[in-house]
């Protein structure tokens, strides 16, 4: 199956989606809870593949006992449990009539604990892969491993029950993982092993369900409601994708003027350089209809990621959230804005960041926890990346941190200030201490600081940024300018693959 | 926001006059601040004084730097951070500020120390035109025993009640007993409804003595009390006066301003429909013999209850510009600021009483932000994230002191403007009002649109039989929104299904030379199910270009229009009939939120499939809310009245919460022990928060 998924996308064909849809995993080897109706049917479909009916006959009935899978009765099983079956799975995420499945009649080849026997077998077990389309533009779906495929197509891990052991490293290796509260699980060794090794006492949701992974290990990148509000939203994720790493970003109908002033932003950053604003309040209010589809909302919330349109045109968005530890630089939001800029330079989407840093966090957590090898992973990201890159700054761009942030050292291909940009070595406060350690007149040294370099005006005559633009005029500066960008070429140097600093 | 604006206006109004009395380089407005009551006062100032080539100096506190109001003026000045009493009305900051612009005038606006004789006093000593009315005319105003006793004198109709100071709880509730319940007890100092307190009963007095006074010293510095009979079923007429410093005074008719929640106006309207000529006028000699006794100069406002028999009692003056001063200037003609300011430099009244008019109808609804679910409105705040006022139609204006990104804090009055249509008749002003309110545009923060916008469409309400006890006779359960005719739902459904499918077509139409299926090819025709209110509906559409027909609940709609999903507004054809509804918001699940006739409603789309299988999805279980108190509204703790360990019985205070100067007392909803509390006096609380917890 690996290699079979393996080798149609490195044709470059199109985008998969690899979900976990092991519907029926749960229900262990099968045979104890299998009611009689139901094995009496399934006696049925094993006698007939060796009797004397014709080959077309033999189809249809595989075909048939393969839609049905495990019988109603397992069917209602997995419903009880709040969950629908693989097969309604893909079809509320296909468009209608758009699936095509493959390998219906791959049976398991079991032969321990009686799985060998006629009622323990299913065509199309476990589970269904083919392709399908999703708004007209085609994907694959299917199950496992497909690590060839990495930066090709892209690749979403779907998880819609429990999924433990090695088989965890299937989702790890795609590009997103999307979690359904209350019923999917990711764990290495689940809460039995946990209490027989370290005696821990853990729940498998505390363990790996998905208000862990998306708040606390930043393993999963969103968790949705229930099945049917994961598959929606996937299908609604799908459109800001392009089909592999040869397409172009998609670009949709757009009926939200590209030339629309936004009169919000001109009073969004307080006047305090120390008050905190919501950076979500800048990009809803830049982006095509308001609409952005954040990535990773609950980890690392000192960083906002997440996909936007601009004039119908899938943009990548990374901005520093000021109401979050006034949005500096860590460990886990330098790993998540790394890995977010690395998935949109791998497929084409134009990055636009939005900078409001005072730094990066100081301390010896910080600081034995690797916080320069991290935040060079976002360094690297950035500098490597050859898909246009906007930034805009709104406020603070201090020192290192400004830097990594997409900065002009960096090749940002346009960056902009608002008038309320600072950008300096640190903050006013700080420098003085430093620069008239001892000294008396500190306030006054201040307010020259302030005067000096507490405004964009240093950065602007050294050509660091490109402009000091209105806030609200921003968003028409940048529709503009991906139009322009939109032909950018870039290559770097050739090499076997970088070595990002992991 | 805004706040004493400073002109240097009265020089040239001056010397547009040919009366160069003195020379004055700047006029102060002292409005108030997101008391969009007072910015939006500042800004009308503004306007007017830019006629009469007045210059202005706005005064703002560090939070409003960017509000419309400092924007308009010509100067601005800070006066102090956020919190009033540091700003706004901050005597000093604001003389200071006088003194550095050089301005000549000061126009207060509608609040903060528009009734401030001390300020008046100071700015008199500095040579400085207050405009308005005198110190000892504010004075006798200001208080409302002292004011009493002048209507009573000047043959006013007045009230039976207690003229004097209510000494002490216990004192409180003896002179309630003589009185005779219901009794109204409230502030000595101040009015707009706070520290205003009806009782019905002795346990209802103490409380209501407690909590008024405390209001009144912390919003006017003032803590007596007074305590009158209580007027059952009144509505509440004023009637607006004119006066100049020779003795001349108008009365420019009357504002119904019966429509009030918590004895704040909600709706106002001008004329009245329930005033005949003959107790119209004698309502207006009495305010003009008032003015008159007080030697009153300046605009000014007096207000009266009445009762169904038409019998009249005065209730207090404002010596200030009313927030509702624009419907008079609709149905008159007059331009009270202007006239203010002429009155200030000493012109007499050109008007004779013969000259004021009343032509067509005027009705002003005030937007507030604040949650209308929840006693006719508490307060919200937010970050207003679209903004957009309905003034493209014609006869609509609209009074604000707010844009799109300001925001809406815990310091100031929770009004985002004043809304104001006119007619030829009371049925084409209200018409109108109800397009305007479709087709205002707020987002960020909680409004009352909806209970504006059913106010408006009541049949009471349109037939004029109201009083200030309106809504709660309405709406006994508290609002709950609008609520749908069967044909009201079937528009509301089939405009949902056309807006769902319109938005899955365009998700389907890419630019450029992408792979997408060419195979497949545009449908016509859709089977959905929309829930709406907890009930599923079935519902068939088929599309003709932008043109829905929508098979729903038995019936069927034609539903046509643009289909901009990017624009705030959503302006349909439903059955031929023009209908402007608003889409809040709308998510990947089907989720779609409808402002429909004001009211939002939460509606789900799903595709049948999508929907047959929503029933496996497994329910979540709600926060359990009974043994929980959350704060209701953002604003500070004033006190927690438990702790940890302690009974409570059910309705018990358990804490008080100020907002916007409004302090409210949180109850327990059950007996129970007190589990942990998460707050403390002085805390600034948001909506939601949790406050206590009970076992």
């Amino acid at each position: 199956m690996a290699a079979f998924a393996a080798a149609r996308s490195s044709r470059g064909v199109l985008s998969a989606i690899k979900a976990s849809f092991n519907t029926f995993a749960n229900v262990k080897h099968g045979l104890a809870v299998a009611p009689i109706a139901q094995s009496h049917l399934l006696q049925h479909a094993r006698w007939y593949s060796v009797s004397h009916l014709s080959v077309h006959e033999r189809i249809d009935r595989k075909r048939n006992a393969a839609l049905v899978g495990g019988g109603q009765k397992r069917i209602d099983a997995q419903h009880k449990r709040g969950k629908l079956t693989a097969r309604e799975r893909v079809e509320l995420l296909l468009d209608p009539d758009s699936f095509v499945e493959y390998d219906m009649f791959v049976e398991h080849r079991c032969s321990d604990f009686g799985m060998e026997e006629d009622h323990n077998k299913f065509p199309g077990d476990s589970v269904v892969t083919g392709q399908g389309r999703i708004n007209g533009r085609l994907v694959y779906v299917f199950s496992q491993r497909n690590v060839l495929a990495s930066g090709v197509v892209p690749q979403i891990s779907l998880i819609m029950g429990p999924c433990a052991g090695g088989a965890v490293y299937s989702p790890a290796l795609t590009d997103f993982t999307f979690m359904v509260k209350d019923t999917s699980y990711l764990f290495i060794t689940g809460p039995d092993v946990v209490k027989s090794v370290t005696n821990e006492d853990v729940t498998q949701e505390e363990l790996g369900g998905a208000k862990t992974h998306t708040a606390v290990s930043g393993v999963a990148h969103r968790a949705f409601e229930n099945d049917i509000d994961a598959l929606l939203n996937l299908r609604d994720f799908f459109n800001f994708l392009p089909l592999s790493n040869r397409d172009p970003a998609p670009v949709t109908e757009c009926q939200d003027p590209s030339d629309r002033l936004v009169p919000g932003l001109d009073t969004v950053v307080p006047f305090e350089t120390t008050k905190a604003y919501d950076m979500l309040d800048i990009i809803q209010g830049v982006v095509d209809e308001r609409e952005f589809f954040e990535i990773m909302p609950n980890y690392a919330k000192n960083i906002v990621v997440g996909f936007a349109r601009m004039n119908g045109r899938t943009v990548g968005i990374v901005g520093n959230q000021p109401k979050v530890a006034s949005g500096c630089l860590d460990i886990n939001s330098s790993v998540k804005g790394a890995r977010f800029v690395r998935f949109c330079d791998a497929f084409n989407i134009p990055i636009i960041t939005f900078v409001d840093v005072p730094g990066f966090l100081p301390g010896t957590s910080q600081e034995y926890g690797g916080i320069i090898r991290h935040g060079a992973k976002l360094l690297f990201a950035f500098a490597e990346a050859t898909v246009p890159k906007i930034t805009i700054i709104t406020r603070k761009a201090y020192g290192g941190a400004y830097d990594v942030m997409s900065s002009k050292h960096l090749r940002g291909d346009v960056n902009y200030a608002w008038p309320s940009a600072e950008v300096a070595v640190m903050g006013a406060k700080g420098a003085v201490q430093i620069i008239f350690r001892g000294k008396t007149n500190q306030a006054e040294q201040e307010a020259e600081y302030v005067e000096k370099f507490a405004n964009p005006f240093p950065a602007a005559v050294r050509g660091f940024v490109d402009d000091i633009i209105v806030p609200s005029t921003t968003r028409k500066r940048i529709c503009r300018d991906l139009e322009v960008l939109a032909s950018k070429k870039q290559t770097n140097p050739w090499k076997k693959h970088a070595n990002i600093p992991l | 926001m805004a706040a004493y604006m400073i002109t240097p206006t009265l020089q040239r109004v001056l010397l547009s006059a040919k009366h160069v009395s003195f020379q004055s380089r700047y006029c102060v407005v002292a409005g108030r601040a997101r008391y969009s009551v007072v910015y939006d006062a500042s800004e009308k100032v503004m306007k007017t004084c830019r006629k009469m080539g007045i210059k202005t100096v706005a005064v703002h506190s560090d939070v409003d730097a960017n509000a419309v109001h400092v924007k308009m003026a010509d100067e601005a000045v800070c006066v102090g951070p956020a919190p009033t009493n540091r700003s706004y009305l901050n005597m000093d900051a604001i003389m200071d500020a006088i003194r550095i612009t050089g301005a000549q005038a000061v126009h207060p606006g509608y609040g903060f120390l528009s009734e401030n004789k001390e300020f008046a006093k100071r700015l008199a000593a500095e040579d400085v035109v207050f405009v308005g009315p005198d110190t000892h005319a504010i004075h006798a105003m200001g208080d409302k025993i002292e004011s009493k006793l002048l209507a009573k004198a000047a043959k006013v109709n007045v009230i039976p009640g207690f003229d004097g100071v209510v000494e002490n709880v216990e004192d409180a509730v003896k002179i309630a007993g003589q009185i005779g319940y219901p009794v109204m007890i409230k502030a000595s100092a101040g009015g707009g409804g706070k520290g205003m307190r009806i009782a019905w009963n002795d346990d209802e007095t103490r409380e209501g003595f407690r909590l008024s006074s405390q209001e009144a010293a912390s919003s006017f510095g003032d803590d007596r009390l007074l305590i009158e009979k209580f007027v059952d079923n009144p509505r509440h007429i004023e009637i607006q006066v004119l006066a100049d410093k020779h003795g001349n005074a108008l009365w420019l008719n009357e504002r119904e301003c019966s429509i009030q929640r918590r004895n704040q106006k909600v709706v106002e309207e001008a004329p009245s429909t329930f005033l005949d000529p003959d107790t119209r006028r004698a309502m207006g000699e009495q305010a003009v013999q008032l003015a008159k006794a007080v030697k009153y100069s300046s605009a000014g406002t007096v207000e009266f209850l009445v009762d169904s028999k038409k019998n009249f009692y005065f209730l207090e003056m404002n010596t200030r510009l009313q927030v509702e001063h624009p419907i008079t200037e609709c149905i008159t003609g007059l331009d009270l600021v202007q006239q203010m300011i002429r009155i200030a430099k000493g012109f007499p009244l050109v008007h004779r009483q013969e000259d004021i008019p009343i032509n067509g109808w005027a009705i002003e609804s005030r937007v507030y932000a604040e949650d209308p679910y929840k006693s006719f409105g508490l307060p919200s705040i937010g970050r207003l994230s679209q903004y957009q006022e309905p003034i493209s139609l014609p006869n609509v204006r609209v009074d604000s002191g707010i844009q799109e990104g300001s925001d809406i804090s815990i310091y100031y009055d929770p009004m985002i403007s004043k809304l104001v249509t006119y007619g030829a008749t009371r049925a084409e002003a209200l018409q109108k009002m109800e397009d305007a309110l479709d087709h205002y545009v707020i987002r960020g923060v909680t409004h009352n649109i909806p209970l504006l916008r059913e106010i408006i469409t009541n049949p009471r309400f349109i037939s004029g039989d109201i009083t200030t006890n309106f809504l709660p006779e309405e709406y006994p359960e508290g609002f709950t929104g609008h609520r749908l005719t069967p044909e009201g739902r079937r528009e509301l459904l089939a405009t949902a299904a056309a807006l769902y499918i319109s938005a899955q077509l365009r998700s389907q139409r890419f630019m450029g030379n992408l792979r997408v299926s060419t195979t497949s090819q545009e449908q016509s025709q859709w089977e959905l199910q929309v829930e709406l209110e907890k009930k599923s509906h079935l519902v068939s559409l088929s599309r003709s270009g932008s043109s829905f027909t929508v098979e729903v609940d038995g019936g069927s709609v034609e539903v046509s229009g643009e289909w901009n999903l990017a624009s705030a507004l959503l302006p349909l054809s439903i059955n031929g009939n023009p209908r402007v509804l608003q889409c809040l918001s709308r998510d990947a699940t089907g989720q779609i939120t409808l402002q429909y006739l004001g009211t939002q409603f939460k509606l789900r789309v799903l595709s049948r499939l999508a929907a047959k299988l929503t029933g496996h999805m497994p329910e979540k279980v709600p926060e359990d809310t009974s043994s929980i108190l959350r704060s209701p509204m953002p604003g500070s703790v004033v006190a927690v009245s438990v702790k940890p360990g302690d009974m409570v019985a059910e309705g018990q205070e358990i804490c008080v919460i100020e907002a916007m100067k409004m302090q409210n007392s949180l109850i327990a909803a059950r007996a129970a022990k007190v589990k942990s509390v998460h707050c403390k006096a002085g805390e600034t609380v948001g909506e939601g928060d949790l406050l206590v917890e009970l076992e």
